[in-house]
């Protein structure tokens, strides 16, 4: 599987990393090295084989509906770069 | 030819409803609406490195009470995806949703149309996803503040098929959907707090083409009115452009409802790029059929079984009929109104079912539910849950009324007493002097005083004039102060002008 550099650019903006138009070209050959290797399984026989969601053998565990979580808004606020009035305050963003 | 002329619109709709559970879908923290910001949130909501998810089960308990109700195909076997886009309110990255396997597929739902149609509107999927918190932008100066307050709560994605053809259709739909899942307990509906929302996907088509059109996509809608509004506007909009030559552009709009129109929505030129995958943090979601059944055990009747019935074994008219059913607190006020109506009524009712005939109190029942207690739980701002007249209560004020004690006029000043605090219906009528005077002498007493009283209108009459018995009848009620029986006024008063 060949990813070309239109591709690379598309990845990084979705995932907002700062590439470089230098960088495309590499880094299209590096992913597309990657791919190929996954690609290698693509041979292995799956008929009948269900698709997997998780490797393990097993299913969700679940929570009963109840609040056991403490109000922690103090610390949590605290990790934050900036924090005024009980928010956290990011760079200005555009509706 | 439709109403468009030579197009046909054709419309889908998101709903949104947040389910209404205590805790969130992955952490305990609380889903209370309103609090300070940040203060419902925990370590998962906030996405501390580390953190893992743990389902809430009765998130999934209602999933399943909806795919229920609209007779959906619950998979045994779903998985929870990532959603993957950057929003500062959406702390992981990505959204939990659930996208190639979701819980609830294959539904259907009849909608009663205002012009007494009813379609069937095919429900593609339900599925559970999280919810993500809130941006303010307003309130600080380049910066957007975060409150992750809803990050994490339960939604349920209830999403239709293309299968409505106009904003009226499409609005009907919603508000099924909305009384639908208030009635079954999985959604306060609350559209002021964002609990029920929708986006509406819009195309149109040439009347004789079978491929749609290029759609757009209209977001976060919260009030009917304005989804009526925002896809009758962009049903307009995009016949006009394709009049015009032009072509529609797929893309996310804004309703504007101070103008009254939809613009496109900026910056989210690549939203639609999400590259989902299952989540490595959550295992399938098994559901067995133990599980569907135990759900199954606690539905209650539907709306549109209840409805039915109301028509078929009480003889209510439909338009009654879909009132009380509109909303399950009104209807069960109605039915508990006529189960405590006592005497011949309750008779009645018992043999309801062996011989099929008509409840002689339901018409009596429904009016008094659909009008009095209706008006005056309006103007008190209450829900019926919380009215000042019970429906025993209401039930033994209309048994009075049946039974003759009181007129339907009366019956209304003391429904008014009763709902002021003065005690039951047979108080406020021993206390205020309220029983009819079905006494032929008083009456007749009362009929020989007004006759006296106005000779000359007595002669007009006896000269031809019939309107003036009605003159005659509102004189004795004057005199008893309303509370001659009206039948029996009617008939001695024609008695004596004979």
């Amino acid at each position: 599987m060949s990813i070309d550099a239109a591709t690379v650019r598309h990845i990084a903006r979705l995932a907002r990393l700062a590439v470089g138009e230098n960088e495309l070209a590499p880094i299209a050959g590096e992913l597309s090295r990657v791919l190929d290797l996954a690609d290698q399984l693509g041979a292995a026989q799956i008929d009948g084989v269900e698709p997997l969601a998780h490797p393990h053998e097993q299913t969700l565990a679940w929570r009963p509906d109840a609040v056991t979580e403490p109000d922690r808004a103090d610390a949590f606020l605290a990790l934050a770069p900036d924090a005024r009035g009980g928010l956290y305050l990011v760079p200005k963003v555009l509706e | 030819m439709s109403a468009y002329g030579n197009w046909q619109p054709v419309i889908g709709l998101e709903i949104h409803a947040q389910l209404s559970t205590q805790s969130k879908l992955f952490s305990g923290a609380s889903t209370a609406y309103g609090a300070e910001p940040n203060t419902h949130t925990g370590l998962v909501d906030i996405a501390l490195p580390g953190t893992l998810p743990v389902p809430n089960r009765a998130a999934l308990d209602k999933a399943i009470r909806f795919g229920l109700a609209i007779d959906a195909r619950i998979a045994s076997h779903s998985v929870f995806a990532r959603k993957n886009y950057f929003y500062p309110d959406l702390p992981k990255g990505y959204q939990i949703s659930q996208y190639e396997l979701p819980v609830v597929a294959e539904g259907k739902l009849a909608v009663r149309l205002d012009d007494g149609r009813t379609i069937e509107v095919a429900i593609e999927r339900a599925h559970l996803e999280e919810d993500a918190g809130k941006s303010l932008h307003e309130e600080f100066h380049g910066a957007t503040g975060i409150d992750l307050n809803r990050a994490g709560t339960p939604l349920l994605e209830i999403v239709s098929k293309p299968v409505l053809y106009s904003a009226a259709e499409a609005v009907a739909y919603m508000r099924t959907v909305h009384t639908l899942v208030r009635w079954l307990g999985v959604c306060d509906g609350n559209m002021q707090e964002g609990s029920f929302r929708c986006d509406a996907n819009v195309s149109v088509r040439p009347v004789s083409s079978e491929k749609l059109g290029t759609r757009t996509e209209i977001k976060n809608v919260n009030s009917f009115r304005f989804v009526e509004k925002a896809i009758e506007y962009e049903i307009e909009r995009q016949i006009r452009a394709l009049e015009n030559g032009e072509r529609i552009v797929q893309e996310t709009r804004l309703y504007d409802p101070a103008r009254h129109q939809t613009r496109p929505m900026r910056g989210k030129e690549d939203a639609n790029d999400y590259r989902y995958f299952p989540d490595p943090d959550l295992p399938p979601l098994a559901v067995t059929a133990d599980d569907i059944a135990a759900v199954k055990a606690t539905m209650p009747e539907l709306p549109e079984a209840r409805r039915k019935r109301y028509v078929d074994a009480l003889g209510l008219p439909e338009i009654d009929a879909a009132q009380l059913c509109a909303d399950r607190a009104t209807a069960d006020y109605f039915e508990a109104v006529l189960a405590t109506l006592p005497g011949e009524a309750k008779l009645a009712a018992e043999t309801l079912n062996t011989q099929g005939a008509l409840h002689p109190d339901a018409k009596l029942a429904a009016n008094w539910t659909l009008g009095e207690v209706s008006a005056a739980l309006n103007e008190a701002a209450l829900s019926i849950e919380q009215s000042r007249v019970s429906a025993p209560a209401l039930a033994q004020l209309l048994a009075r009324l049946r039974e003759g004690v009181i007129s339907g006029k009366i019956a209304k000043d003391v429904f008014a007493a009763m709902w002021g605090g003065e005690g039951d219906a047979d108080a406020v009528i021993e206390k205020r002097g309220l029983k009819q005077i079905s006494d032929s002498g008083a009456l007749a007493a009362a009929i020989n005083a007004v006759l006296a009283e106005y000779p000359t209108q007595l002669a007009d009459f006896r000269g031809g004039n019939e309107k003036l018995l009605q003159f005659f009848v509102g004189q004795v009620m004057k005199r008893t102060r309303g509370q001659a029986n009206p039948q029996q006024l009617n008939a001695l008063l024609r008695e004596k002008l004979k």
